[in-house]
């Protein structure tokens, strides 16, 4: 009878139903069932990856730039725990991602068999949802109840977990038959439609404001609403910040627009929300790096908060106007009712924000011993590969510089790990976002140390014909635990010299037996980047003087049939301005070591 | 802090208390008290869970629990407006010289004697948790051996169910 399938043969039709088209993985024993059917599957790419982490962050990087469920499958024990740092990275970040792992049969679940592991257990707070498959019959209603939920209201990662026996068993359920199954979530069911009252009230308040900034995060991307928010900016002329989470959901370009806020965001942004009357918080959850110290942050501000998920509105600050709904249909439905109401005068308030923007604009000193600019580079990068290019960045000093410095025009051109700040998802991001947009010219930017926690997935991008690109922005160091040791810890730089560049070892003189025995490795580079890159199929280049920067990276432009990592060697005591310090208040902002903007603070 | 009430209406799956409880622990909140059990619908568990928090953060924590896609609603159990009890065994010392007085106290809260042995008598008593307490200090002077409690449940007063709209929504998706 052929209307008979395994639970495997299931489980990849599911997913094929499901709309997957990309699987990021890697095969194990109790796993290993479902690659049989994945051999010859018509509709599912599998991209054998290195390491499993570097699956999920690729289905993170696909999921964020396309829009789509992310999925990546592992085998059970290690292979799932390996998953762990990505899916709380998408936890964090709301990516929708779909982690599918093998368990042990059934009957060995509890025995502490090999390679056994409670990855559900052990995923319980950091996923949307997940489930341990009972029956093969389960397994087409399951994936798609795991699509659903991954994809809809606040995105998310849920993981499948499926017994071997599950996979091997046979079931007269074929997801062909049965597509789409009826889901069973009873207790899912997330609220889109914003309620009409909250959006006349809200209305009114932002008709009435004097001082208003729209406070934008990642949901307005979730919510595919950059269209909508535009209209809605440009229908009342109110200055426009945008998270770390939402950079590109507003052109950088657009004269409302005043940069990023929070620890590292422009002087504009940051103090335009200080001295606010009113935020309209949308699909933005007053995360610490952007409030500061919480009970200071935009002290006179009433606050509208639009989001989809209920628990953040009130979870770190008061919503005075607490709309619950999608961002797309919440800013559709604020243009709607602003609509022809009178336009409050915001001219006074736009004349105090160009004051802080022309006095305060973000910038960098060139460094005056003839080294790179981290700064430099990153700015170099983004004109010349330009706003149609995506950008992915690892966690650090490079990240905030390709945060600050490039200039992003459309959505979803700028991934990076903002929540959970994991080093190491810039290269494995990158490689998703590159399935994903083929088309694309994706370009990693990484640090010396991010880059050597995931680098290994160059050989699979090097295999598999996904030809990203990997700035490497070397400063020989963990360069944002440097520059807090250099404002925090008195210069005492324990344990951040990484020696991947000659003059590594020179400069972390200090007290301790590390100190002394790291002398050695003064001419050294270790690693090698550009003999790295080449070992891992790519094509590996070095910079390391103020004029190469551009031709540089023009040659790696030129180059689309291979990954190319070019080791960008800089300035080694570049620091990120400006800065917040942890914990203290957002009117503390330094816009250099012991400088503070010199505020006009009479009332407009 | 002020002390809450919370009926909890999930899924009965395999894994649901531990999503519950996780929940409260992993968002810093102590539970007081959980029972768990079966409802009328095969399909559904009601937890009562007693927390201890101010109102803020109870809206908090209640906004984390509605996410869990187990759990189906959430009420709170106002405290007039709700019955609340407990239950209680108790094995308390009671030879020949006390068993008298035990029994005397027993009977004063309409408690009851569920076990006997020469030395000493089980107590079965359900009640709010002023009466227990009431009780357990009255039988301490005799000594008590052992002694367990189960978390509290509550029903809300009234004709009106929590369960009826909920299981309406359960049975259009099964």
């Amino acid at each position: 009878m052929s209307s008979q399938i395994t639970g495997a043969q299931s489980l990849v039709r599911s997913l094929e139903a499901a709309g997957a088209d990309v699987v990021f993985g890697i095969p194990g024993g109790a796993i290993l069932p479902a690659y049989d059917p994945l051999y010859d599957a018509e509709h599912l790419r599998h991209i054998l990856v290195r390491h499993e982490q570097g699956a999920g962050h690729a289905a993170e990087g696909y999921a964020q730039a396309t829009g789509r469920v992310g999925v990546c499958i592992a085998t059970s024990g290690p292979g799932a725990t390996n998953l762990v740092t990505p899916i709380a990275d998408a936890y964090m970040d709301s990516v929708p991602l779909v982690a599918i792992t093998g368990q042990v049969p059934s009957g060995a679940i509890g025995t502490d068999a090999f390679q056994e592991a409670d990855i559900c257990g052990i995923t319980l707070p950091i996923t949307k949802h997940n489930f341990l498959v009972a029956s093969a019959d389960d397994i087409p209603r399951t994936i798609a109840e795991a699509f659903h939920l991954a994809s809809t209201g606040r995105p998310g990662p849920v993981l499948v977990d499926l017994p071997k026996d599950i996979l091997q068993a046979t079931t007269s359920v074929l997801p062909a038959d049965v597509w789409p199954p009826t889901l069973c979530l009873p207790g899912y069911r997330p609220v889109t439609r914003p309620h009409g009252k909250q959006i006349r009230e809200a209305a009114r308040m932002i008709s009435a404001a004097r001082r208003p900034v729209l406070y934008v995060g990642g949901g307005v991307l979730k919510a595919r609403a950059a269209a909508e928010l535009r209209t809605l900016a440009e229908l009342t002329g109110i200055p426009v910040v945008t998270t770390l989470m939402a950079r590109g959901a507003f052109p950088d370009s657009h004269p409302q627009h005043l940069g990023m806020p929070g620890m590292h965001g422009s002087v504009a942004a940051v103090t335009a929300l200080q001295k606010s009357d009113l935020l309209i918080a949308l699909g933005a959850r007053f995360d610490d790096r952007v409030t500061g110290r919480l009970s200071s942050f935009a002290p006179k501000a009433a606050v509208i908060h639009a989001d989809i998920d209920p628990a953040e509105i009130g979870k770190n600050r008061v919503a005075d106007v607490p709309i619950v709904g999608d961002c797309r249909e919440v800013i559709a439905d604020l243009v709607a009712a602003l609509q022809g109401e009178p336009r409050a005068d915001l001219a006074g308030w736009w004349r105090q924000i160009d004051g802080w923007r022309r006095t305060y604009p973000l910038g960098y000193d060139l460094p005056t011993d003839g080294s790179v600019a981290p700064q430099y580079v990153i700015e170099r990068l983004g004109r010349i590969a330009g706003p149609e290019a995506l950008y992915v960045a690892g966690v650090g000093q490079h990240q905030m510089w390709a945060a600050q410095f490039i200039s992003y025009e459309h959505p979803y051109t700028w991934l990076n790990s903002g929540g959970l700040g994991t080093m190491g998802y810039a290269v494995p991001a990158a490689m998703g976002a590159k399935v994903g947009r083929p088309e694309a010219t994706v370009w990693a930017i990484d640090g010396d140390g991010c880059f050597q926690m995931t680098n290994q997935e160059l050989a699979t991008c090097a295999l598999e014909g996904i030809p990203i690109k990997v700035a490497i922005i070397n400063n020989g160091s963990l360069g944002m635990v440097r520059q807090w040791q250099t404002l925090f810890y008195d210069q005492r730089y324990s344990n951040t010299d990484l020696g991947t560049r000659p003059d590594g070892a020179g400069t972390s003189a200090g007290p301790g037996v590390g100190a002394a025995s790291s002398a050695p490795r003064g001419a050294r580079r270790v690693p090698d980047f550009v003999r790295l890159a080449e070992a891992l199929g790519c094509v590996g280049m070095r910079c390391e003087s103020l004029d190469e920067v551009d031709a540089t990276i023009d040659k790696a432009m030129a180059i689309d049939d291979a990954p190319v990592v070019v080791d960008f060697v800089v300035h080694r005591d570049a620091m990120v301005w400006p800065m917040v310090a942890a914990g203290a208040s957002n009117d503390e902002i330094r816009i250099a070591r012991d400088i503070a903007p010199d505020f006009d603070y009479e009332e407009a | 802090m002020s002390t809450h009430t919370l009926s909890v209406l999930v899924e009965n799956k395999p894994g649901v208390l531990a999503r519950v409880a996780g929940l409260f622990s992993r968002r810093g909140f102590n539970i007081e008290s959980l029972a768990v059990g079966p409802t009328e619908h095969d399909d559904i568990s009601r937890m009562t869970i007693v927390v201890s928090v101010d109102e803020l953060p109870l809206e908090q924590v209640t906004k984390q629990l509605n996410k869990l896609v187990n759990v189906i609603k959430i009420v709170e159990m106002e405290p007039l407006a709700a019955v609340r009890r407990e239950l209680v065994l108790i094995k308390v010392r009671a030879d020949l010289s006390v068993r008298s007085q035990v029994l005397e106290t027993v009977q004063l809260f309409r408690a009851k004697v569920v076990d006997v042995a020469p030395e000493a008598v089980t107590v079965e008593a359900t009640g709010t948790r002023d009466k227990l307490d009431a009780l357990i200090r009255m039988l301490e002077p005799f000594g008590i051996r052992e002694l367990v409690q189960s978390g509290m449940v509550a029903l809300g007063r009234g004709p009106r169910s929590i369960t009826d709209r909920s299981l309406r929504a359960l049975d259009r998706t099964a």
